[in-house]
């Protein structure tokens, strides 16, 4: 009652000084917004520019379709060439996704179709730990766990089944293509289970019970209903975990074998274009070295970028 | 009309976690008649419903009580497989859901192709169509996407996706109530022609609809059946005062 009565009092007392003030709040507030806005975007752009520039003069030297082509790697003799790294990212990126792929759906699966309700928020808290473990940390164990498993057990055994295959055949070195993707596939395995249990949480449950009223198993209302129905997502969730794989820097480069070379075997080591990056910064000497360590810098982002990009169109079509 | 009891329900109780929501009901369902199952919302015809396909148990903290017999039989008996006995007793949704990546075509043939049923896929696919009123306007895409179809069309396709495999009884749980007015109509006219062949338990919101198309109509109240009776007569002569005030629309 009273504050019927006081309220009219203030606002005839001083209307066109607070409007005015609230209008000047009102428009800092925007100006601010739209600084954070734009900031996102203008950073973006910077990383560009100032790639682009420091990588300028090898682009010019050799030519930027020689530089991507050529797989010759000699700080020394200035003769820079990125196929190595392009080839070790996209081969360990690669083997990462074809193994985690598989068993991050598996996940997803037995989380949204099959586990207990009790056993769900446990192992999805698992799956999500394992996203928090820092990647100097999966190298290591990738050091003194897996490299030294697969080229006493893995890699011996795989060359005698499948030998015949270039892309088994070679000596098993331990640390190569083979190792760093390994483990890349648990460092990408979050990703790709949450981002599958999303997408199959959005299955409508009239669908799934359709499926189930038609005398449908387990199994085939997966096939029947939550496959097809999460198709364009999954896709989406391949591709975010392949982004993530391909900018993956430290753990890759202690297991990789950092040997600027293109191996057709997945035994063989090899190099990434983060890793290398990593690697060589900060001894770079010559100007020439720079650039072409942040002409691998761009490589690699435009890639990641394009990645990105394709997922977020891929889960963005599925929205209503 | 045929006086064989196709199932027969006796003394079920459903519970949610725990909570009962439906007690100890009895009730017969007559073969080749259509069964109407009214009752406020949150009454329990749903659960009882999906009690009669094992649909209940799927979810989490569920479980049921008491006997279902389908030709006598148990269907919680040692060795009823829940999956066989939906191919039984078959069900269709209150929203059609289609299965969206498949044709036309293959949503009809699901059924037959998950239970690997023998025989000629296009004379099944066909006659189940034409059963469910709808082979004349898809019969020249049934190689096109069931997106394509409006929503009364797209129920019928589920309809008819659910009487592709022949099952016994056929449950619909507020088939029409997604729908407007005339594909309602149309879904109606259609239960009154699987009469004919199937038995059919339909849920319903609307009280013109069960009048209209069954045989017998079931009243659920605060998860009990409070009457169970020919439909005429429970719509003009009911025995309990609580339908009644139902059917009159006093309450609910």
């Amino acid at each position: 009652m009273s504050m019927a009565h006081t309220a009219p009092l203030a606002m005839s007392g001083a209307p066109p000084r607070r409007a005015g003030s609230v209008r000047t709040g009102d428009r800092l507030w925007r100006l601010f917004l739209l600084a954070a806005g734009c900031g996102v975007f203008l950073l973006t752009a910077l990383i560009l520019i100032v790639l682009a520039r420091l990588a300028l003069p090898v682009l010019h030297q050799p030519g930027t379709w020689a530089f991507l082509t050529s797989s010759d790697w000699d700080p020394v003799a200035e003769s820079f060439g990125a196929l190595p790294f392009v080839w070790g990212t996209l081969v360990t990126s690669a083997v990462a996704v074809v193994l985690a792929f598989p068993v991050g759906l598996g996940v997803a699966l037995f989380i949204t179709e099959v586990a207990p309700t009790w056993l769900r928020r446990p192992v999805t808290f698992a799956i999500e730990l394992l996203s928090a473990v820092p990647s100097v940390v999966y190298g290591l164990w990738g050091l003194f766990i897996v490299v030294p498993w697969l080229r006493e057990t893995v890699e011996p055994a795989l060359g005698a089944a499948l030998g015949f295959l270039p892309l088994f055949s070679g000596p098993p070195l331990g640390l190569g293509y083979l190792a760093a993707g390994l483990v890349l596939a648990v460092m990408v395995l979050p990703t790709l289970a949450s981002v599958s249990i999303e997408v199959m949480r959005t299955v409508p449950a009239g669908l799934r019970e359709s499926a189930y009223a038609l005398g449908a198993t387990q199994w085939e209302v997966v096939r029947l209903a939550v496959l097809p129905h999460s198709r364009s997502g999954l896709v989406g969730a391949l591709v975010l975990g392949t982004g993530r794989a391909l900018g993956e820097t430290m753990a890759v480069a202690m297991l990789i074998g950092n040997a600027p070379s293109v191996g057709t075997s997945l035994f063989a080591p090899g190099y990434s274009l983060a890793s290398v990056i990593a690697n060589e910064f900060a001894e770079a000497g010559s100007d020439a070295h720079v650039g072409a360590l942040a002409a691998l810098g761009l490589v690699l982002f435009l890639v990641t970028i394009a990645f990105n990009a394709a997922a977020r169109l891929l889960i963005g079509r599925r929205q209503p | 009309m045929d006086e064989t009891v196709r199932m027969a329900v006796r003394g079920l109780s459903a519970f949610h976690r725990g909570t009962a929501v439906l007690h100890n009901v009895t009730l017969d369902v007559r073969d080749r008649s259509v069964l109407a199952v009214i009752g406020p919302s949150g009454c329990g015809k749903s659960t009882f419903l999906r009690c009669l396909n094992r649909m209940h148990e799927l979810a989490p903290g569920a479980s049921v009580t008491g006997e279902i017999l389908l030709d006598g039989r148990d269907i919680h008996g040692p060795g009823v497989d829940p999956v066989a006995l939906r191919r039984r007793v078959g069900m269709v949704f209150q929203r059609p859901n289609p299965f969206p990546t498949m044709s036309i075509f293959e949503n009809v043939a699901a059924g037959l192709r998950l239970n690997r049923m023998a025989g000629d896929l296009d004379a099944v696919v066909e006659r189940a169509l034409r059963a469910a009123a709808l082979w004349d306007e898809v019969k020249d895409r049934l190689r096109g996407s069931p997106g394509s179809l409006s929503g009364g069309q797209q129920q019928r396709l589920c309809i008819a996706r659910a009487l592709a495999v022949e099952p016994e009884v056929l449950l619909m749980d507020e088939p029409a109530s997604a729908l407007d007015p005339i594909a309602s109509a149309r879904v109606e006219d259609l239960v009154h022609e699987l009469k004919a062949r199937y038995t059919v338990v339909i849920v319903t919101h609307n009280m013109q609809q069960a009048a209209r198309v069954s045989d017998s109509t079931a009243f659920f109240y605060l998860g009990r059946l409070v009457e169970h009776s020919p439909t005429a007569e429970l719509f003009t002569n009911p025995r309990e005062e609580r339908t009644e005030e139902y059917v009159t629309g006093r309450f609910g």
